[in-house]
């Protein structure tokens, strides 16, 4: 490699890099004023906290009303995790049907489910708000995660259809011949080679799910129901008056869930995303 | 070999259908039914607490003639769209072009890129967002540097829209990745053939990057289109909550929900909304005739 090839490899570098500090640099910010004294974070804008402090994270974490943040953090959890475990089944179930088996009507419901995947959510808003409110459901975890359990999400639908269509119809063939119903080709054949888009979904449902600011916003005033989005959003006056030390501490708490399980399942996370296009 | 079993084309409705059933009622529970109520809600006066009341198109009749806020409203989305959406996907190209030659430590460099994707759907960076455009934020200090006295971009009603374009913007990385996959798919031999025949890098581009890459652009601006069209959290966080400063974050959605949520119109808010899908149907619609002349298929190859 000659000098002015290694010079060009090197500012090449240097420029990603740079680029790449820029671009998480509010999130550096976030992190390092969320340990600095209240009086410091808007008077002292270095990353490098002068005087380093937990105090941000014990206020922040007494929440509001006499509910403690960690409250907050509970019900996110359980939203999440029951919307991922709806997603993950009902939508493999769905899309084993349209990638596998032969019905009446198949082609129609299929273009009915990729309709529904450009659909805007506000079109079905208010009469699902009625029938929710109907049944007594405002105010209650039902809104946001029922739809989970109905498959409601149809784009992965549509992403383990593609991802199933790749699996070879001779292990189903061969699973009949053994004698396997439909029901066992799903369980033992189909659903173990389809591991990573399950995993891909399952992240994606997850982090979704913990950001719907909207529809929590929309179902839940209760206090003690509140998310760890609503939460945030109670702490944060938009006239100026917030305790920003306790709202950076609890904003930045907010983002490790999704942090860590991104780093964890990056692998698959990425990949998902280049296969199928999701968000 | 004579199995018993019914050979596949006979089909399996019955299995099948059990298979659907979770989605079968989720269609007609969730959207089809809601759909149709919205529309017939469209066409009353409701609020929830007394019957709904017919009042046909008068609703749709105010939107168009009367409703300030909504032209306003839906000025200021469109511009959102029509200017968050190509800069994201421009930058998604570009740092997806600079990273695609086997540049070493490529997984670090795309996880740091991805990150603002990640957690960019959050109140958190909303209001981190809201902090770093203030008057004395980062970005400020920053131009200040350069002898730039920036404005405060949060309370001045016509920039605050660039504050919330910016955040999207700023989440180019999951179409990055998109990108990325896309421009590992280009066989390499077309651009062997292209330096033989002697042309540059910019005309590679033009000649083979990009027509090759048409299908992932189109799926991207597609639903990139369908998704900015319904942004809400950073209108809302960043913003007051309720369209403020002078209306320059009340972005439709927010509008619907206001007028839903906060004054319980509901009927009107329906209408707003039957308006938006027919909006967001006919962009999505022009992209979807025009795309025969400009979405290129290699080898007949179907694309996304």
């Amino acid at each position: 490699m000659t000098l002015a090839n290694g010079l060009k490899g090197f500012t090449k570098h240097a420029l990603i890099i740079l680029f790449g500090i820029a671009m998480i640099y509010p999130v550096l910010w976030l992190v390092s004023s969320s340990f600095k004294p209240n009086d410091m974070i808007f008077a002292k804008p270095g990353l490098w906290p002068a005087s380093f402090t937990l105090d941000n994270y014990v206020n922040g974490w007494r929440g509001f009303q006499g509910v403690a943040f960690g409250t907050f953090f509970a019900n996110s959890w359980l939203i999440s995790i029951l919307s991922v475990l709806g997603n993950v089944i009902t939508c493999s179930l769905a899309a084993f049907a349209f990638a596998r088996l032969n019905f009446k009507f198949r082609k129609l419901w299929f273009a009915l489910m990729l309709v529904t995947i450009m659909l805007p959510y506000h079109v079905t808003l208010v009469p699902q708000y009625v029938i929710y409110n109907e049944l007594q459901w405002i105010n209650t975890y039902y809104p946001l995660i029922l739809p989970k359990w109905l498959a409601h999400d149809s784009f992965f639908i549509l992403m383990m259809v593609q991802f199933i269509r790749g699996i070879p119809r001779e292990l189903d063939e061969s699973a009949t011949i053994d004698g396997c119903s439909q029901r066992q080709i799903y369980l033992r054949v189909i659903l173990p080679l389809l591991t990573p888009a399950l995993i891909s979904a399952a992240i994606f449902t997850f982090i979704w799910s913990w950001d719907d600011f909207f529809s929590q916003m929309i179902y839940l005033s209760d206090i003690k129901l509140f998310t760890v989005q609503l939460g945030i959003r109670s702490l944060f006056d938009p006239t100026g008056q917030s305790d920003w030390g306790a709202l950076l501490a609890m904003s930045t708490l907010s983002l490790v869930p999704i942090t860590l399980i991104f780093l964890f399942f990056q692998r698959y996370f990425l990949d998902g995303i280049a296969t199928t296009g999701l968000k | 070999m004579s199995s018993s079993r019914k050979p596949l084309a006979r089909g399996h409705n019955l299995t099948a259908y059990t298979f659907l059933l979770p989605w079968l009622i989720g269609f007609f529970c969730l959207t089809l039914g809601p759909m149709l109520g919205s529309l017939y809600l469209s066409l009353t006066r409701y609020n929830l607490l007394t019957p709904p009341q017919w009042i046909g198109i008068a609703n749709y009749i105010e939107i168009l003639k009367e409703d300030d806020t909504f032209s306003n409203s839906l000025w200021l989305t469109v511009k959102y769209v029509f200017l968050s959406v190509p800069l994201r996907l421009a930058f998604a190209l570009l740092v997806a072009m600079a990273l695609n030659k086997g540049i070493r430590a490529l997984g670090i460099y795309r996880t740091v890129y991805y990150i603002p994707s990640l957690l960019g759907g959050s109140v958190a960076i909303a209001i981190v967002w809201r902090q770093i455009f203030d008057g004395g934020g980062l970005v400020n200090r920053f131009l200040d540097w350069f002898g730039i006295q920036g404005p405060s971009w949060i309370s001045h009603p016509d920039y605050i829209v660039y504050t919330i374009i910016s955040l999207s913007v700023w989440q180019f990385g999951s179409a990055m990745v998109i990108f990325l996959a896309g421009l590992k798919q280009v066989p390499g031999d077309l651009y062997e053939a292209a330096q033989v025949d002697g042309a540059n890098k910019v005309r590679q581009f033009f000649a083979i990057t990009l027509p090759m890459l048409t299908p992932v652009i189109f799926f991207n601006l597609v639903m990139s289109i369908i998704n900015s069209f319904q942004a809400f959290t950073p209108a809302f966080v960043i913003g007051d909550g309720r369209g403020g400063p002078l209306d320059a974050t009340m972005f439709y959605t927010l509008y619907l929900y206001l007028k839903g949520f906060s004054f319980f119109d509901m009927g009107y808010a329906s209408a707003l909304a039957w308006i938006m899908l027919i909006i967001i149907g006919a962009f999505t619609a022009v992209i979807f005739a025009t795309s025969k002349h400009w979405v290129f298929y290699g080898d007949g190859k179907e694309g996304r």
